[in-house]
C-alpha cells in the first residue's frame, strides 16, 4: 500500500523534465501520449516507492505537482 | 492524507507563458509561498517588469502593476509612500533591472525605499530573442554576440548584488541560485529575509536569484542547470552581501 500519493496536473505540464532529474528515487518517468498542448506530460511508475519529499513539487516550475503523505 | 506540498493561493490557475524548464516558475512559487507565510498575501502590490515576467501580473494573483521598462522600483516607490501599509516588491530580470533600470534600482536603494526587489539573473534577454545583456558573461554566445561576449568590445558582466550592497540605503542583499532543491530552499529562505526586511521597516532588500534560460542558451531544462553551476556560479558567488539586525 503507497503512503505517499502524487497528483499531477498533466494540461498545464510541460515536460521539462526537471522533476524527473532531481527525484532521488528515480520514479517519475514522461508519458508516452501527449498532453493537448502536445507535450509529454510526468507520470509516476512507482508510487509505492516514493517517500513523498516533495522535491519534485519543488523543482517544479509550473507548479502542477501536489504531493501528499499519510 | 497530510499535503507535504501544494500550489501557493498566491498564484493563479492561469498556466505559466515560460518555456518547459526556465526557472521564472520555480522563482514565482517562492515569492508566492513567502507572500502566504509571512501574513502579507492580503496586502501585497508587486512590480512587474518588462521582459518574460512581464505577464507575470498574469501569475500572481495579489495585485500587480506592470511598470515601464526598468521603472519598477519608482512605481514601488509611489505604491508604498503613499500606501505605506502596503507590501510592494519588485520581480525583475536582468534585461529590465541590469540595464535599462539601473539608475531606478540604485536610486531607490540609495532613498533607502522601504521596498524589496527579486532580481531574476539568467545572464541573457529572454523575451525578446537571447541577445546580449550586462549579465551576459565573457566568451557566452548570444544572438547579438555570435562569437561569444567579448571583453575588449563589452566589458565584464556587471554584479548588481555587489554593487547594490555598497549603497547604505540598502539594509538586506543576497545571492542565490535555484540550479538544486537545497539551493531553492536557501533561495526561499533568502526571499523571506528581504521581505522581513520591509515588514520590520529597515529599509531597501534586494535578492539576486540565478535563473537559467534553457531556450536561449540552447541546453535541456537539467543540461542549462549544469551550464549555470559550472559558469555562472563561478562568476557570480551565492552568499549574502548585507544583513539587517
Amino acid at each position: 500500500m503507497a503512503k505517499a500519493k502524487l497528483t499531477f496536473d498533466t494540461e498545464k505540464c510541460k515536460g521539462c523534465e526537471l522533476c524527473v532529474t532531481f527525484c532521488p528515487k528515480k520514479i517519475l518517468v514522461l508519458d508516452s501520449e501527449t498532453n493537448s498542448k502536445g507535450y509529454y506530460p510526468v507520470k509516476v511508475t512507482n508510487i509505492d516507492e516514493c517517500i513523498a519529499c516533495g522535491t519534485c513539487a519543488i523543482m517544479c516550475p509550473d507548479s502542477i505537482i501536489t504531493v501528499e503523505k499519510e | 492524507m497530510a499535503v507535504v506540498y501544494k500550489k501557493s493561493i498566491a498564484l493563479t490557475d492561469t498556466p505559466l507563458s515560460f518555456c518547459p524548464g526556465c526557472t521564472h516558475g520555480i522563482i514565482h512559487k517562492l515569492v508566492a509561498e513567502n507572500l502566504v507565510e509571512l501574513g502579507v498575501y492580503d496586502r501585497a502590490v508587486g512590480v512587474a517588469p518588462v521582459g518574460c515576467a512581464a505577464l507575470s501580473d498574469h501569475f500572481f494573483s495579489c495585485d500587480m502593476y506592470v511598470a515601464a521598462h526598468g521603472r519598477a522600483p519608482a512605481v514601488a516607490t509611489g505604491q508604498k509612500r503613499v500606501h505605506p501599509d502596503n507590501f510592494v516588491f519588485t520581480y525583475q530580470g536582468d534585461g529590465d533591472l541590469a540595464s535599462i533600470g539601473t539608475a531606478e534600482v540604485v536610486h531607490a536603494a540609495h532613498r533607502g525605499e522601504k521596498i524589496s526587489t527579486v532580481f531574476v539573473n539568467n545572464a541573457i534577454y529572454g523575451m525578446t530573442g537571447g541577445q546580449m545583456a550586462p549579465t551576459t558573461l565573457v566568451g557566452q554566445k548570444a544572438s547579438t554576440a555570435p562569437y561569444g561576449r567579448s571583453e575588449e568590445h563589452c566589458g565584464k558582466p556587471i554584479r548588481i548584488a555587489e554593487m547594490i550592497a555598497t549603497i547604505e540605503g540598502a539594509k538586506f542583499v543576497e545571492r542565490v541560485s535555484v540550479d538544486t532543491p537545497a539551493n531553492v530552499r536557501k533561495a526561499k529562505k533568502a526571499i523571506r529575509r528581504a521581505f522581513e526586511c520591509q515588514i520590520q521597516g529597515k529599509g531597501y532588500a534586494l535578492v539576486e536569484v540565478l535563473s537559467t534560460c534553457p531556450t536561449n542558451w540552447g541546453f535541456t531544462p537539467a543540461g542549462a542547470m549544469k551550464w549555470l553551476q559550472e559558469n555562472m556560479i563561478p562568476y557570480y558567488p551565492l552568499g549574502n552581501f548585507k544583513d539587517f539586525e
